[in-house]
C-alpha cells in the first residue's frame, strides 16, 4: 500500500480525475472530500463489504425452492394462516 | 436451449432472453450472463436470478415495489449511461432476496437493488446513496398484508404503475418508483 502524508486541505490525486481532499482533521476522525467525475461510484468501503456479504448469503440461501413455494403458496391463499 | 440448474433443475430458453451483467453481481464479478426465471405460481412473487455459466449460481429475487409501494430512487447519470436506457417502461427492478432455513426471515436487499434494461438485456447491480434503505429488509409480514388480491408479479413499469402517466422526460428515465414530488 502507498503511504502519504497529507494535512488539512491537501489533497491527493488518483489518476487524473480523481481527487480527495484532507477537510478536517480531528482526534480520530477524517473528513474527506472526494472529487470524481459521475460515473465513478464512490461508497463506505462497510458498505461495500456489508452488500458483498449479502450476496454471498444470497447465492447460498435459497431455502428448498419447492418447500418455500407451498409454504409462500399458503399465506398467499385465503384459507392459509394469514387468514 | 437448456440449461440444468442446481436448484431450478432444467431451464428452457431462448438465447435472446440473456440478460448481460458486464460488472457481474458484487461478489461475483466473473459471472457476467443470467437468465431471469419467472415463477410458475402467479401469485409468488419471488423469482430468480440464474447464472447461464455456473449452473450453481443462483440469486432468489423480488419485486421491491412489492414490499414497498412507495420505494424509488435516483438512477445516477453513470448508471443510466451503462445500461443505455431510454425510458422508464425499458426498466425493471429486482431485489435480491436470503432465504434462510427460517423462510419467515427472509429479507430483501433494497440498498443495492438489481437493474435490468429489459430493451436491451443489460443489467447492473447498483448501490444507493439512500441510508433509509435496508440490505436486510424483512418481507414476509408485508407480503402478507399485501398478498390480498394485489398482483404480485415483478412488473415491468414500476414506476409507471405508481399512477405517474406523463411521458417520461430524459431526466426523468433517472427517477425509478414513485414520483416523491407528488404526495
Amino acid at each position: 500500500m502507498l503511504v502519504l502524508t497529507r494535512k488539512k486541505d491537501e489533497s491527493i490525486m488518483l489518476g487524473e480525475e480523481i481527487e480527495i481532499v484532507v477537510l478536517e482533521i480531528s482526534a480520530n476522525q477524517v473528513r474527506l472530500g472526494v472529487k470524481a467525475p459521475r460515473d465513478c461510484a464512490v461508497y463506505r468501503k462497510e458498505i461495500f463489504t456489508l452488500i458483498r456479504e449479502e450476496n454471498i448469503k444470497a447465492a447460498r440461501q435459497h431455502g428448498q425452492v419447492d418447500a418455500l413455494q407451498a409454504e409462500i403458496k399458503q399465506l398467499f391463499t385465503p384459507e392459509g394462516p394469514s387468514k | 436451449m437448456i440449461l440444468e440448474s442446481s436448484i431450478l433443475g432444467q431451464l428452457e430458453y431462448d438465447e435472446e432472453k440473456i440478460i448481460t451483467f458486464p460488472q457481474g453481481i458484487i461478489a461475483f464479478e466473473q459471472y457476467k450472463r443470467y437468465l431471469l426465471v419467472e415463477n410458475q405460481d402467479q401469485h409468488n412473487p419471488l423469482w430468480w436470478l440464474q447464472s447461464v455459466d455456473e449452473p450453481d449460481l443462483l440469486f432468489t429475487v423480488i419485486n421491491p415495489f412489492v414490499i414497498k409501494p412507495d420505494y424509488n430512487f435516483e438512477l445516477a447519470p453513470g448508471d443510466v449511461e451503462d445500461l443505455g436506457i431510454e425510458k422508464r417502461e425499458d426498466l425493471v427492478v429486482l431485489s435480491i432476496v436470503v432465504v434462510p432455513e427460517d423462510f419467515k426471515k427472509m429479507t430483501a436487499n433494497l440498498l443495492a437493488p438489481v437493474v435490468i434494461n429489459a430493451r436491451l438485456k443489460k443489467g447492473k447491480q447498483i448501490i444507493l446513496q439512500d441510508k433509509n434503505y435496508s440490505p436486510k429488509h424483512l418481507i414476509i409480514e408485508e407480503l402478507q398484508q399485501r398478498s390480498s388480491g394485489q398482483q404480485a408479479r415483478p412488473s415491468k413499469t414500476p414506476s409507471s404503475r405508481q399512477g405517474t402517466q406523463t411521458g417520461p422526460s430524459k431526466e426523468e428515465c433517472c427517477h425509478v418508483g414513485a414520483d416523491p414530488k407528488k404526495r
